[in-house]
């Protein structure tokens, strides 16, 4: 009977990648642990980390205080001595509390040692709005990061790239952010069951087209993907890219798209005066000028911190209306 | 009671106080001569403290050092020659020449770096020590601080979380009386910076920081207790930089007296070691001499080491952004 029946390729939700993704490093790396507020009695304060006090004990799974600075310093001296650690930040937004750790300690420490020093510690966060979380629990800082050279920063969209970019992210040598989208926890995918890499610094064409380019980060590549529908109807043959990494970023990826459809518009959530979107926008520019039939557009957050009102946030976050309603702007139709 | 160090350990305590201020001395002469590029922070005073916990330390255990940080590096194994290569922006330097005075290091040794961010030092050296245990290592980490860090948020987080994991943490407070150049009674209300070990369930001591057996004894205490697996303490060492916070003026500053400084001169650690070392018969003039003719010549050569050495390549520049391994 066996026979016949075909087995289904397995789905999980976003959170559970996040949890088989920890649970197999801290099964290869004897020297990884995970730290972090609430992660090991609790299990993560959005079921991220379930089970893994259980299966691995407190040695490798281990509560903090309420201490960001702590635990990303922490994670500065144990990963330069010899350990492989996993931090977690609760919310992206408690970044403002141990910045100084990320940029002048964790990002620069083997530059200014000379090369002496390697840190291979992983970061795992959470951002994004959505939730009714306001504004200091919603934000997207990815800019923030992928401004600080000695950082890898990564931002999975799915549950397959979820597992495969905390893998690859903690078998790399180099400080490492994931960082995760807590509207997307619960999004199915196809993940298979053993550890396996998604390439740091590869985006990923998850739609082809012929005439029209979205380059989308995080979560919004689900609304790119949407909004590409709707955009099929008006004629436009659109392509989506997941940008995945933020640092390093796969130009060429987005080079060779834009080339090829002549137009162009980036998208993500977090705000977009001095957001990422301004960095892959003026890479098209300088290196497929001749190729833009069309200005290169821009969807993002408006200037606003996030606000918490279900009716105000709403209108805040981008989605496939606001990317459609971009591109009709921009091509004119 | 600790048992009396050894002749050798006590003459090793002496000729490392002298090696990190002739350095010191020369580094300063350097800067004024403009051959240093950028802001050295002198160690001249505070000798010590360097020379006293370092005795206690082995390569693998590790130290997080501050602003101030040519003499950790000294005490724990650092070269001259290597030293000034380093200050003078060269590729022969501990860090090629990328790193400079503030951010001096050498990972071999365990100095896990002099930091231009005050109190940065501290959560890092939490997380060696917690790598120490981890691994189940018997080594221990020193982060070294000022008065000053103690204010900064890094020292609150940095002692709770080694207390509450019992690491192999010691924490040792270079009070020199300043914070940059604001006096200790106008940036905290505490005298002592080791009041505020108990606020997180550690022992906290006050040492003399000009008197090099009374650092030595009382941080050998607290390492011995850190490396049994008996958790941290906060040593506050008592001591007075003779420079100001950057460079080699000494006198004549705003905020401060020139009676300040000689009142803490006359208690100049190696002076009074010296003399102390003379009466118990192991140091001699003629010893004191050859000590002194010894660290000169090393310092000439190094200096000349480093003045020979070439600037890094521009090729060099976006080397070790990442580890591309």
């Amino acid at each position: 009977m066996s026979e016949v029946l075909k087995q289904e390729p397995r789905k999980l939700p976003y959170v559970a990648a996040i949890t088989e993704a920890v649970s197999q490093v801290l099964q290869e790396q004897e020297n990884a642990f995970l730290i972090g507020e609430d992660v090991a009695q609790a299990g993560g304060v959005f079921g991220s980390y379930r089970g893994l006090l259980n299966e691995f004990g407190e040695r490798r799974v281990i509560d903090t205080p309420i201490s960001e600075k702590g635990i990303l310093g922490l994670g500065v001296g144990a990963s330069a001595t010899g350990c492989r650690p996993i931090l977690d930040i609760m919310f992206m937004d408690f970044m403002g509390e141990c910045m100084d750790e990320i940029a002048n300690q964790m990002a620069k420490m083997r530059y200014m040692f000379g090369g002496s020093a390697t840190l291979p510690v992983t970061v795992l966060t959470m951002a994004g709005a959505g939730l009714s979380m306001a504004a200091q629990h919603s934000q997207n800082l990815e800019s923030w990061l992928a401004h600080l050279p000695g950082l890898k920063v990564v931002m999975p969209s799915n549950a397959y790239d979820v597992k495969g970019l905390i893998i690859a992210a903690a078998r790399d040598d180099n400080p490492v952010f994931v960082i995760l989208n807590k509207a997307s926890l619960a999004m199915q995918a196809e993940v298979p069951e053993e550890a396996y890499e998604v390439p740091i610094g590869k985006a990923s064409i998850i739609r082809e087209g012929s005439n029209y380019t979205i380059v989308a980060l995080s979560r919004m590549v689900n609304e790119a993907m949407t909004a590409a529908k709707q955009l099929g109807e008006l004629g436009l043959d659109v392509e989506v890219i997941d940008v995945r990494s933020v640092q390093p970023f796969d130009t060429e990826t987005v080079i060779n798209s834009v080339m090829k459809t002549h137009r162009a518009l980036v998208v993500h959530e977090a705000v977009r005066f001095g957001g990422f979107g301004g960095e892959i926008v003026a890479q098209i520019q300088e290196l497929a000028f001749d190729y833009l039939d069309a200005p290169v557009a821009r969807v993002g957050a408006p200037f606003s911190p996030v606000p918490f009102s279900p009716a105000l946030e709403k209108v805040y976050v981008p989605d496939a209306n606001s990317i459609v309603a971009e591109v009709r702007k921009t091509l004119e139709i | 009671m600790a048992k009396q160090p050894g002749n050798k350990i006590l003459q090793n305590l002496y000729l490392q106080m002298v090696r990190i201020r002739r350095f010191e001395e020369e580094a300063g002469r350097l800067m004024e001569e403009g051959k240093i590029p950028g802001a050295l922070h002198l160690y001249v005073g505070q000798e010590a403290i360097a020379s006293g916990v370092m005795q206690h330390l082995s390569a693998n255990d590790q130290i997080t050092s501050t602003h101030r940080g040519h003499g950790h590096l000294i005490a724990k194994g650092g070269e001259f020659n290597r030293m000034f290569a380093e200050i003078f922006g060269r590729a022969t330097g501990y860090c090629k020449g990328k790193g400079g005075s503030m951010h001096i290091s050498n990972m071999e040794l365990g100095m896990l770096g002099a930091n231009g961010i005050v109190g940065a030092g501290l959560p890092i050296a939490v997380g060696a020590a917690f790598s120490n245990k981890f691994r189940k290592t018997n080594n221990v980490t020193v982060a070294f601080f000022g008065d000053g860090a103690s204010n900064e948020g890094s020292f609150h987080e940095a002692a709770n979380m080694a207390t509450l994991y019992k690491l192999p943490c010691i924490f040792v407070c270079e009070n020199n009386g300043y914070g940059e150049y604001t006096p200790q009674a106008n940036h905290q209300a505490v005298v002592d910076v080791a009041d505020k070990a108990a606020g997180y369930g550690m022992p906290g001591v006050v040492v003399d920081g000009m008197d090099v057996m009374a650092v030595y004894e009382v941080a050998g205490e607290a390492i011995k207790r850190a490396r049994k697996g008996a958790g941290p303490t906060l040593v506050e060492c008592k001591t007075y930089r003779y420079f100001d916070h950057v460079g080699v003026r000494g006198m004549g500053l705003t905020y401060r007296t020139d009676e300040e400084l000689e009142k803490w001169k006359k208690r100049d650690a190696i002076q009074s070691f010296e003399k102390n070392l003379t009466e118990m018969g192991l140091l001699t003039e003629k010893k004191i001499s050859n000590i002194y003719g010894k660290i000169n010549a090393e310092l000439e050569s190094a200096i000349k080491f480093a003045e020979d050495s070439p600037y890094p390549d521009p090729s060099e520049l976006l080397e070790d952004v990442y580890c591309e391994a």
